[in-house]
């Protein structure tokens, strides 16, 4: 909705006026005026809830887009071509013929936008028409309507995980607690649930609501588009108020969950809701070959104003010669001569346009269309696509693709980015134990290792349909001793095989994310103490996994309801969502019926997986339930697994850490069943529930870094704190509660050293690590605490310190529990995607917000780092020191490099030359580094660092280095990342990249382009990015040629005419020539050229760096082409002039061959620059020539006297019939194309660019060309001496730049 | 995520319409793996070394030079003779003529010409009278007619063009042919006389049929009024031109040749595409094999001296020339196709020398598939 069309304008402006007589909204009830008129309602001014997103209506189409257009320069440029044409004087030979060109342009133009905009208009209508059950005063009931008739001050009633229509205050819930939760997935990507409470007053909890009976005033702020603010009261009828805030507002879009119904008054509406108004359309960005397009194409102005002014200089001069006038200047209509200033002048504005083509203004159209086809086939890359998320790689913004071949900096988030963001239990340490769950690691190898491949390879053995070899599977699997491994990997497989692309539609719950081995020492300790004491730290342990969080137990109604895609397509909601899934359920329903033909009889349906009774049932796959979609599978398993240990609950976590933590204290046995906002229920191992009532929830915060519940303990009644943090946090905060007993003293230092060793050891794994640790408090101490801190929840000011404040009180003398090191793995090919991108001379910036260590650890593991390289690590709080350390630094650096002689001059071996330098720099310090006095020799030292890590760096600071390095270095930028806190730097780079994983759609919504993987980078920018690029590049260079090359034809032509402007070839062939003989050669030829192929520009990722240094499209290469084509259009032009001078020919047959000639020569210039020819090329190239020829024939054979004055009746015949005039073009376009060719082949044999090499490795048989890529690449890193090595081999495979 | 982005919404029709199809296998978004669409299609791939190349040098070079010679050849083998009879010079027959000008003047200047020719013109010898520094091709100039009344369509008889201002009417009778071409059109009569050696001047029959273009004459320009063969009732609303002494239906007395099928009207109409040009005058038809069309000998070129060409510096020529497939006599071309035909031979020469000496390195990857 960027776009708004004037009367809509003038219709905001004209409320907007009136609004901001009012600082705020009131609404009233609808239902008493529900028999008025429109004009009495009271909520009539407020808009209503039917969108409109498209631009044009049908009347209004016309005039609209017209009037959209022409705020292109370049469509100015050609009207005000259009009406020069129609200006006497300038003596035109057919204005109208001048329109045809912009007519054409319009035209495509139009249709391009008409049909987006019936897109836009269709969805609008699907909005507009999604049913939804509005409160009506007549029938006394909520009666279904459709969202567009839904208006402020309705009542609007929303069932479960049905979309919401417009922007409601909650009134009532089904909920006892007055509680309505909602997913925001659509609005802002976070698929965790959010809370809103009724406002309280208007309807006892647990009775039906009676919006009848509602007869307050509504009084809130004016629409405004912040999701996180909103503010207002309720006035009742006897001047109570009641305030409520964001938390009772349903925004429309989102999905109400976990609820039965909600119900309220709708506020805003339509494009007044919070939704619509964050909505931002499309981005344009300008690509870099674009601006540089722009000043070639000012070059091009100012030549032609050149042109132009020789034109009339010399038409000027020429008419001076004369004493008299001759018999062939043409008086005006009064017989009277024009002075031959004046003539001149007239003649600048007849060349103008006579050379209009000279502005290469079908070129913006091409590039339009070339950038559609290479998105095309971008988005069609059968590589980029994953199968578990089925999705594409998706290109949001259209006009950047040849970016992605230009890109210098790479800047990357790490978590979710680079790792999967699938958090993975792998150890923990209680009491100073150090547990390794060996048995788990051995799990998550086998899913790692027995992924892709040997999955496919079995199958292919087996010759069986993929579902049903589940028993072979496991026979396969003779290595694994434990079962439970088997199944699971089993299951693993068939989950990616069945629903592909079903993965996790419950956030965080993927098998390997919630499938946990226990450790088998570690469940002993468990079940001792279990049995013996019934408490101790290994208990509170786990107790404080289990309940130390904020997750959700969901019901069986919203498991039900998840579907899957719906990250992807969320956007029309309900309608389409059932009858996906209704397929879903009928086709896959079926599998699974077929399949349990395969077990023994008597197993449920539902669970096709649970083939033992007794194993450990831990394997629950949120989509099989979603599939089979059995009414209440949840509370059924309930009841079956009752048996075994129930486990089968639904977590719904807003980190993936908490959700890899429940699991773990489920695999254990504590199974966290129920959580309400005063209680938590837990079961135990030994089946016994423990409800505990909760105090009070001290929620994470990132300067706190910990997050702390305190409960009372059912039995005990004792107050117990539990908190986990990061280990600063926690560690630092140890007490010594017990510093009467010095034994136990000693004991918990001791615990605490050995804890302290633990977590360094995991931080070095690249582990993420939690502390925890728990306190028991009196009851006195928390009584008064408790009032502080109720006070502290009221305050009007300085309410968020003062929380803090209370919190730092109560969380210190911890008791060390122990700690968890979780692992966020790696994505797949990570590391090979990172050196490639490096070998591409592409700088990767890895920006965390995690801690310097697990940082570093993770750069090590994805080859940022590597182990031989100089590693600078800032970490200092004082502005002095960090002077210091940067000026010492760079000392040290600028000696190293500059010792070895290599200087960064050759841009393909230069950075190889350097010791690797990497840097380490966290939050704070990089700061004080981007401060003013210090960022010139930060940005110097970034220069030669060939990787950056920055740890602890909040999303503003990620974006401002992106922002500084953009800047400071003037390099082309792209930042990758996946989350909310990535949407800064994304929009802050030239490409931002949006990864569509665990954390919602934020940073795909601000991108540019979204995949689904890191490893798709680098087939993205190496591959599709550098061919966007040469393409494009190598188009607008062509383009450039074409129209100047064959617009000096007639510059030419004007020495021979007395400047008088004439063109010797017919009008409107010299249009087609551009509209239709040339135009469909340079647009494939920018849609399909293919230098080299995908394999080898993967395999040599050097080649990128043409792309980024600009080679293909370089001023000089301008000019190149311009000085060609000046010499193409001279030898164009005299050889035909020398063949036929002196002799009888007429304008119009000497035009003829020029016009084929340059054809010809535009054709085939283009041939050699084509790199490999497929059928579409030969078929668009010779159908262009023939096309040239049907219609100049067809042309002149019926065009008798209808254009005057060339009549072209026959030329084309008679010069066919003549032999001089084949003689004449194959003469003409040999010389013409000769030096080009004669060029290139020199090139290609004494100076062969690395691509050109590259293509002929190709050709090479593939073990031989393994073996010269490998030497290639042994080359390019010891590039020390070629010469010796050239004499060695016999060849040189190290490529000169 | 209401209608946030184009490209989502995309997507969703997508999912949409694929819903409506059914079956699982369907709903996959997977692209197809087509070639085409993988961009996978078989290519050919040339690689531009000099070892690839090579033979088309020597192609070029070997197909050119024979061509070249064979232009050569033909273009010295075409007899051509040249005078000028501007008059400019004093010494000149014509100079009288050449100073008293006016376009109406009723009393023609007559001026003679002699001329010797060395070698005997044995076929068809084509006679052109030569124009030079008139710009035929000035823009205005040439837009300047009004080509439907050439088509003989009655209603730009009576109403011509707009173009053909200031020559579109006279004395508010339409001007047929109007437009400056017309106007200007070259009236200059001439007349070629063998003077035998003993001094008796022989007429040389010249044929004024055929020199225009077929489809000129018989599409292009009509006679308004069909086939009435009574031109003058037909252009009896009309004025002359301006400049012309006679209408345009006295042009010729034969009918098929008067008016505006008169041909060498349609030569002059037929716009020149340079300043120095020549147009097709007559046709001097050889009689037998027997006799050379033109023997050797003395000739004498008599000249109705009408055409002003002071004004602007140019020449008035009158051309002799034999035709052979190629046209006129013109040098140019066969050099040309001898000097590329040798540069591409030795420049396949040099590529020759670099993929010997250089080419080596690369002779690993010349290894065929």
């Amino acid at each position: 909705m960027t776009w708004t069309n004037p009367l809509t304008l003038l219709r905001h402006g004209w409320t907007r006026h009136r609004d901001a007589d009012r600082p705020v909204r009131t609404v009233v009830s609808n239902l008493p005026f529900e028999h008025l008129k429109k004009s009495e309602q009271p909520n009539r001014r407020y808009e209503g809830n039917a969108i409109r997103t498209n631009k044009y209506r049908l009347w209004s189409f016309i005039p609209m887009n017209l009037f959209e257009q022409f705020h292109r320069m370049a469509n100015i440029y050609f009207v005000g071509l259009a009406i020069l044409n129609f200006v006497p004087v300038v003596n035109a030979f057919q204005p109208e013929v001048a329109l045809i060109p912009i007519c054409v342009i319009l035209a495509l133009t139009a249709v391009k936008d008409a049909w987006e905009d019936f897109r836009r208009y269709q969805t609008d209508q699907q909005l507009n028409n999604i049913p939804c059950f509005i409160f009506s005063r007549k029938q006394m009931c909520f009666v279904e309507r459709r969202w567009k008739d839904v208006r402020v001050g309705d009542f609007v009633r929303v069932l479960s995980n049905q979309i919401i229509p417009a922007d409601i205050l909650l009134l009532h819930t089904s909920d006892p607690n007055g509680v309505c939760h909602m997913e925001t997935a659509n609005l802002d990507g976070e698929t965790n649930l959010k809370q809103r409470k009724v406002v309280p007053g208007f309807s006892a909890l647990g009775e039906p609501f009676q919006p009848q009976t509602f007869d307050s005033t509504v009084v809130c702020e004016n629409p405004n588009n912040n999701l996180n603010l909103f503010k207002g009261y309720v006035e009742r009828p006897d001047k109570r108020r009641t305030g409520f805030g964001i938390d009772s507002l349903l925004l429309r879009g989102c999905m109400v969950r976990n609820t039965d119904d909600a119900a309220g008054i709708v506020v805003y509406a339509g494009h007044e809701t919070k939704s619509m108004l964050n909505n931002s359309g499309p981005r344009y960005k300008r690509s870099k070959i674009e601006r540089k397009m722009n000043t070639d194409v000012l070059f091009c102005v100012v030549l032609l104003f050149f042109m132009c002014l020789i034109g009339a200089l010399g038409h000027a001069i020429w008419l001076e010669t004369f004493t008299s006038m001759p018999s062939y200047i043409v008086p005006d209509s009064n017989g009277n001569y024009t002075p031959s200033v004046l003539a001149g002048f007239y003649m600048f504005f007849t060349m103008i346009i006579l050379l209009q083509v000279m502005i290469p203004v079908s070129l913006y159209v091409s590039i339009e269309l070339v950038k559609m086809g290479q998105i095309f086939f971008i988005t069609q890359d059968v590589e980029l696509y994953d199968e578990e998320l089925d999705s594409r790689v998706q290109c949001r913004a259209l006009n950047i693709t040849e970016d992605l071949g230009q890109i210098q900096y790479v800047f990357s988030d790490k978590t979710g980015t680079l790792t999967e963001n699938k958090m993975v239990f792998r150890r923990c340490t209680i009491m100073g134990t150090e547990y390794c769950h060996e048995e788990n690691a051995a799990r998550l190898a086998v899913i790692s290792g027995a992924n892709e491949e040997e999955e496919v390879t079995i199958y292919q053995q087996t010759k069986l349909p993929p579902l049903f070899p589940l028993e072979e599977l496991q026979d396969i699997h003779t290595g694994d001793k434990n079962h439970a491994n088997t199944q699971v990997t089993a299951a693993n497989r068939c989950r990616s095989k069945v629903a592909a692309g079903a993965q996790s539609d419950m956030a965080f719950s993927s098998p390997l994310e919630t499938v946990v081995v226990p450790d088998r020492k570690l469940m002993l300790e468990v079940e001792r103490q279990m049995a013996s004491i019934q408490t101790g730290p290994y208990l509170d342990f786990f107790l404080a996994l289990a309940i130390c969080n904020t997750v959700l137990v969901s019901s069986a109604t919203a498991q039900r309801q998840r579907v899957k895609g719906r990250r992807n397509s969320s956007y029309s909601g309900g309608s389409f969502h059932k009858m996906r899934q209704w397929f879903r359920k009928s086709s896959l329903g079926k599998l699974f019926t077929s399949m349990k033909s395969f077990k023994r009889g008597g197993e449920t349906l539902t669970d096709p997986f649970s083939i033992d009774e007794d194993e450990p049932s831990v394997f629950h796959s949120s989509e099989v339930s979603d599939v089979t979609g059995q009414k209440g599978i949840c509370s059924e398993r309930k009841v079956k697994s009752g048996l075994s240990g129930s486990e089968e609950v639904c977590y719904e976590a807003h980190s993936p850490d908490e959700a890899a933590l429940i699991h773990v204290a489920k695999a254990y046995g504590f199974t966290m069943v129920e959580r309400t906002p005063h209680y938590v229920t837990v079961k135990l191992p030994n089946e016994a529930l423990l409800k505990f009532e909760v105090l009070d929830i001290l929620t994470f915060d990132s300067t706190r870094r910990r997050m702390s519940i305190i409960v009372r303990h059912p039995h005990t009644s004792e107050i117990i704190m539990y908190t986990k943090g990061a280990d600063s946090a926690v560690m630092e905060r140890l007490g010594s509660a017990f510093s009467d007993m010095t034994q136990v003293d000693i004991e918990a230092k001791r615990l605490a050293v050995k804890t302290q060793k633990d977590l360094d050891m995991y931080a070095r794994n690249g582990l993420r690590t939690l502390c925890f640790a728990k306190k028991v408090i009196g009851e006195q101490e928390f009584r008064a605490w408790s009032a502080v801190r109720q006070e502290a929840l009221s305050a009007m000011d300085e309410k968020e310190e003062r929380l803090m404040e209370t919190a730092a009180f109560i969380e210190n003398n911890f008791t060390l529990l122990g700690a968890t090191g979780i692992e966020d793995r790696l994505q797949e090919s990570v590391p090979e995607t990172i050196t490639a991108l490096r070998r591409a001379g592409m700088q990767v910036w890895v920006l965390t917000g995690d801690k310097p260590e697990t940082a570093i650890n993770i750069a090590y593991s994805c080859k940022l780092l590597e182990h031989e390289d100089l590693v600078f690590t800032f970490s200092t709080s004082r502005k002095s020191v960090c002077k210091m350390r940067l000026e010492d630094t760079l000392g040290e650096v600028r000696r190293s490099t500059l010792s070895p002689g290599a200087g960064r001059s050759s841009a393909f071996d230069g950075p190889l030359m350097e010791p690797s330098i990497g840097l380490v720099i966290d939050g704070p310090t990089l700061s004080m580094a981007m401060s003013d006095e210090l960022v010139e020799q930060f940005v110097e030292l970034c220069k030669h660092c060939r990787a950056v890590l920055c740890c602890r760096v909040t999303p503003l600071q990620k974006s401002a280095v992106v922002k500084l390095i953009r800047q400071k270095l003037r390099v082309m930028t792209l930042a990758v990342g996946d989350g909310a806190n990535d949407v800064n730097m994304i929009q802050a780079a030239d490409v931002g990249i949006g990864v569509s994983g665990q954390e919602g759609m934020q940073a795909v919504m601000a991108s540019d382009f979204a995949i689904t993987r890191f490893k798709h980078l680098q087939r993205l920018l190496l591959v599709h990015g550098h061919w966007c690029y040469s393409r494009l590049a190598n188009m607008v260079i062509y383009f450039f040629y074409k129209n100047v090359a064959y617009v000096n034809l007639l510059f030419w032509y004007q020495f021979f005419c007395g400047f008088s402007a004439t063109a010797m070839i017919d009008y409107w062939l010299m249009i087609f020539f551009n509209l239709f003989f040339t135009s469909a050669p340079p647009i494939m030829f920018g849609i399909m050229d293919k230098e080299v192929s995908d394999s080898m520009l993967l395999s040599l990722p050097e080649l990128y760096k043409r792309g980024q240094h600009s080679e293909g499209y370089r001023r000089s290469t301008f000019w190149i082409a311009i000085l060609d084509a000046f010499y193409q259009s001279l030898v164009c032009f005299f050889i035909p002039y020398w063949t036929y001078n002196g002799s009888d020919i007429g304008i119009f047959a000497f035009g003829t061959p020029m016009n084929t000639v340059s054809l010809f020569t535009i054709i085939l210039h283009l041939a050699i620059e084509i790199k490999s020819w497929t059928v579409v090329h030969w078929v668009i190239i010779i159908g262009s020539v023939l096309v040239y020829f049907v219609v100049t024939l067809a042309y002149s054979a019926i065009c008798i006297s209808c254009n005057p004055p060339s009549d072209p009746y026959w030329i084309m015949h008679k010069q066919m019939a003549d032999p001089m005039f084949y003689l004449v073009c194959i003469l003409t376009t040999v010389v013409a194309l000769l030096p080009r060719y004669t060029l290139h082949v020199l090139r290609g044999t004494l100076a062969p660019s690395p691509h050109l090499r590259a293509r002929q490795l190709e050709r090479l048989p593939p073990s031989y060309r393994e073996q010269r890529i490998r030497e290639w690449r042994g080359l390019r890193d010891t590039c020390i001496s070629p010469s010796v090595r050239s004499r060695e081999h016999g060849s040189s495979p190290c490529p000169s730049a | 995520m209401m209608a946030s982005s184009y490209s989502a919404k995309e997507e969703d029709g997508h999912h949409t319409g694929s819903a409506g199809l059914g079956g699982a296998a369907i709903r996959t978004r997977k692209p197809d793996n087509t070639a085409f669409k993988q961009q996978r299609l078989p290519a050919w791939q040339p690689i531009l070394t000099a070892g690839t190349v090579l033979p088309a040098f020597f192609i070029i070079g070997l197909i050119f030079i024979p061509i070249g010679i064979g232009l050569y050849v033909t273009s010295n083998n075409i007899k051509e003779f040249e005078i000028d009879y501007t008059g400019t010079d004093m010494s000149s027959p014509c100079f009288n003529c050449s100073q008293s000008f006016s376009w109406n003047s009723t009393s023609p200047c007559k001026c003679v010409l002699f001329f010797s020719l060395d070698q005997p013109f044995e076929s068809n010898v084509f006679m052109y009278y030569g124009l030079s520094n008139f710009y035929q091709n000035h823009r205005r100039y040439v837009k300047s007619r009004d080509d439907s009344q050439l088509n003989g369509d009655e209603r730009s008889l009576k109403e011509p063009s707009k173009e053909c201002e200031p020559y579109r009417t006279n004395e508010n009778k339409p001007i047929a042919p109007c437009g400056a071409i017309a106007n200007s059109m070259f009236n200059d009569t001439l007349e070629l006389f063998y003077i035998d050696p003993n001094g008796t001047k022989t007429l040389i029959p010249l044929v004024k049929k055929g020199i225009a273009w077929w489809t000129d004459k018989h599409v292009k320009f009509r006679n308004p009024g069909g086939s009435n063969p009574n031109l003058t009732a037909v252009f009896i609303d009309t004025a002359k031109p301006v400049n012309w002494r006679k209408p345009v239906y006295e042009l010729d007395t034969d009918i098929e040749n008067n008016g505006f099928i008169n041909e060498d009207f349609i030569v002059w109409m037929r716009t020149a595409a340079l300043p120095t040009f020549r147009k097709l005058y007559r046709i001097i038809q050889k009689k037998n094999n027997m006799t050379p069309t033109l023997p050797r000998g003395n000739y004498s070129l008599e000249v109705i001296y009408n055409y002003p060409v002071r004004s602007f510096e140019g020449r008035k020529r009158m051309i002799l020339s034999t035709i052979s497939w190629m046209g006129g006599k013109n040098p140019f071309l066969g050099i040309a196709y001898l000097t590329v035909g040798s540069i591409c031979f030795f420049l396949g020469v040099v590529l020759l020398f670099i993929h010997h000496k250089y080419g080596n390195r690369n002779n690993s990857s010349d290894i065929p598939n």
